[in-house]
């Protein structure tokens, strides 16, 4: 039993890696082999046999622990007693996490919209030029790095040394602060501040995606209502603002939509960059904060409860303007 | 800019050919046309800027990793053309340096990544078949309560599986890793597999089922081949989420070198060594380095896999 939960050695990992995928088909297969005799098998067992594994697996993996964090969130910090609404009470009136509250509500507000902007305007800059292909993945590469990794792109960026004869900046932006005769910032640490910096890093990740599904939405705006449009004499800014944005209007809710859940969960940029301190906590990272390091079971699984509760509305909204969008169709 | 040209040229031709001055005088169009293509450059300008603002970050800490340690410090990148020196230290030491470990964090990186993309769209592919072409009570309830659950956030449910995995005594072990990401990644696994499913024909099932081919049988000859594409964009997808992942890592392997991977390692040399650059930029290209690669070889199955996602659903 040990062998198969403790690996210490390479070698030992990859076998186990093996074990695992092996077990799993070998699992499946026997279970298909056993529903695959046409006709003499009724529907339902097939079904079974198909969604069984998935609705085991949704059902201890989502549903069962998302029931027992709402739960949890009405209990003391051991994860003992019923107090009620206490924990909520708490997050909405202490100061410290008025600041989690606003500055996340900063990111869910700035990211989508700002992401989304330029993911649009860069769309509509680079549509048919001989770049294009190019400068779109230029744009995009930032999805493919970890929040981490572009979390710690962006502290080198933001890297401060003490404005002293014979000490040279050795990120960027300060170096262009001084460059251009003023003093050199600490980023990451002045409030409120800090936050925008931070938010900066999220927008950079997300314009690639609010590019490339934006773009194909305008490439997909049928050629004779631009012609059209053009012999009217719509140019330019005209052309972007009367024909361009209505006629991709479901896909600039669904990329704003799409972010701002994102956002609202992301927590990697903060932890990495901040570590949350300095008054730059979101939610999030609050709710890693609390439950793993403070231990205050409660009030973590209270955050992530609220986490919950700010992601539906967003995914509501979302699927009625896909309906929305479709009946059009 | 070549294909601005020929569409303005064909409105200017038919304009006069028709005899037609539409709401523009002619002088006014011809002002129309002169104004688009003087605009076109600067709006190229833009564009570059853009994407050179976009690059620079990336750039800056690349260049910096390959800098021997005492010019990381000294200096800031740019005046690297000054005194060009290159070195491989870094790489060396966040590699195989004890204090660092990558290598060992990289195996780990590996080992988890490929059963959690593995298994999850083996099942999803089950799923979604079941939902599109297996008649049975209660399907539209259970595929809209499969697709409602893309709502829950993982924050949610992390305390109490850590909890259940502890009481298996399966705490810190990949088989915890593998077995949640497997079962976060299903929802959305299952409701984009199902949309690239129901487009399938119809008539192609049926004639295969009319042959006497059971459900297995179709899954694999008939359904499996014309999904390879929709199969290959997810998985790039999943890769990138459970390659690049923090949350689930931290929470179920901590940091322990026989389990954690390596965002974990690089978040944690964030924190304690976060002025020791020559660390830091190396040990970020070395957890990017399989992403990146993957992504720009991809890119066109990681598009469309996004397109259909954020626009079907």
């Amino acid at each position: 039993m040990d062998w198969l939960i403790n690996a210490g050695s390479t070698g030992h990992k990859f076998v186990l890696m093996f074990v695992a995928i092996m077990l799993f088909v070998v699992v499946m297969g026997a279970i298909l082999l056993a529903v695959d005799r046409p006709k003499r098998v009724p529907g339902w067992v097939v079904a079974a046999a198909f969604l069984g594994p998935t609705v085991i697996g949704l059902g201890f993996g989502l549903v069962y622990p998302g029931l027992r964090t709402v739960w949890g969130s009405l209990l003391d910090s051991k994860g003992k007693d019923y107090v009620g609404l206490e924990n909520y009470v708490r997050v909405f009136s202490e100061d410290q996490f008025q600041t989690v509250l606003r500055n996340t509500l900063m990111w869910v507000i700035l990211v989508p919209l700002l992401a989304t902007l330029i993911g649009l305007v860069y769309a509509v800059l680079v549509d048919r030029t001989r770049f294009e292909y190019l400068a779109k993945t230029l744009i995009f590469l930032p999805m493919a790095i970890s929040m981490v990794g572009a979390g710690i792109i962006w502290k080198f960026v933001y890297e401060f040394r003490p404005d002293q004869p014979g000490v040279n900046q050795i990120g960027i932006l300060n170096q262009l602060l001084v460059w251009l005769g003023l003093p050199p910032q600490q980023f990451l640490l002045s409030e409120p501040a800090n936050t925008l910096f931070l938010i900066a890093v999220m927008i950079w990740i997300q314009t690639g995606f609010a590019m490339t599904v934006l773009s194909a939405a305008i490439k997909a705006i049928p050629d004779d209502i631009v012609e059209a449009a053009r012999l009217d004499g719509l140019h330019g800014t005209k052309m972007f603002r009367f024909i361009t944005v209505p006629s991709i209007r479901p896909a600039l809710v669904v990329v704003v939509t799409t972010i701002a859940m994102g956002t609202l969960k992301v927590f990697d940029i903060v932890r990495t960059m901040t570590g949350g301190n300095f008054g730059t906590s979101v939610v999030a990272n609050e709710f890693y904060v609390q439950s793993f390091r403070i231990r205050d079971l409660g009030l973590g699984a209270a955050l992530a409860v609220i986490l919950f509760v700010l992601v539906i509305p967003l995914v509501i909204y979302n699927v009625r303007q896909l309906r929305i969008a479709e009946e059009i169709r | 800019m070549t294909a601005a040209i020929p569409s303005t040229a064909l409105v200017d031709s038919d304009a006069t050919a028709k005899g037609r001055t539409g709401r523009l005088g002619r002088m006014d169009q011809r002002a129309g046309i002169a104004r688009a293509r003087l605009a076109r450059p600067w709006t190229s300008l833009l564009a570059v800027v853009l994407a050179i603002l976009w690059t620079i970050p990336t750039f800056g800490l690349l260049l910096t990793s390959f800098r021997p340690r005492s010019e990381i410090r000294t200096s800031g990148w740019w005046t690297f053309l000054q005194n060009p020196e290159t070195t491989l230290d870094n790489y060396t030491e966040v590699l195989f340096g004890s204090g660092t470990q990558f290598s060992t964090f990289f195996v780990n990186s590996v080992v988890i990544t490929i059963p959690a993309v593995v298994i999850p769209i083996s099942l999803a592919l089950l799923a979604a078949y079941a939902f599109a072409w297996i008649d049975f009570k209660g399907r539209n309830i259970l595929f809209v309560a499969v697709f409602a659950l893309q709502v829950v956030p993982i924050q949610v449910t992390l305390i109490p599986l850590l909890t259940q995995y502890v009481q298996w005594g399966l705490s810190g072990s990949f088989w915890t890793i593998w077995l949640s990401h497997s079962i976060f990644a299903l929802p959305l696994a299952i409701f984009l597999l199902h949309n690239f499913m129901k487009d399938i024909p119809k008539s192609l099932v049926e004639a295969a089922r009319v042959d006497g081919a059971g459900h297995v049988t179709i899954f694999f000859r008939v359904l499996l081949p014309l999904l390879t594409p929709a199969i290959a964009s997810f998985a790039i997808f999943q890769f990138l989420w459970v390659w690049n992942d923090l949350l689930v890592a931290l929470t179920f392997a901590g940091g322990s070198p026989d389990v954690a991977p390596l965002t974990v390692r690089v978040a944690e040399l964030a924190g304690t060594r976060g002025a020791q650059w020559h660390v830091l930029s190396a040990g970020a290209f070395i957890a990017m380095i399989v992403p990146l690669v993957v992504f720009l070889m991809l890119q066109r199955f990681f598009v469309r896999g996004l397109l259909a996602g954020s626009v079907k659903g």
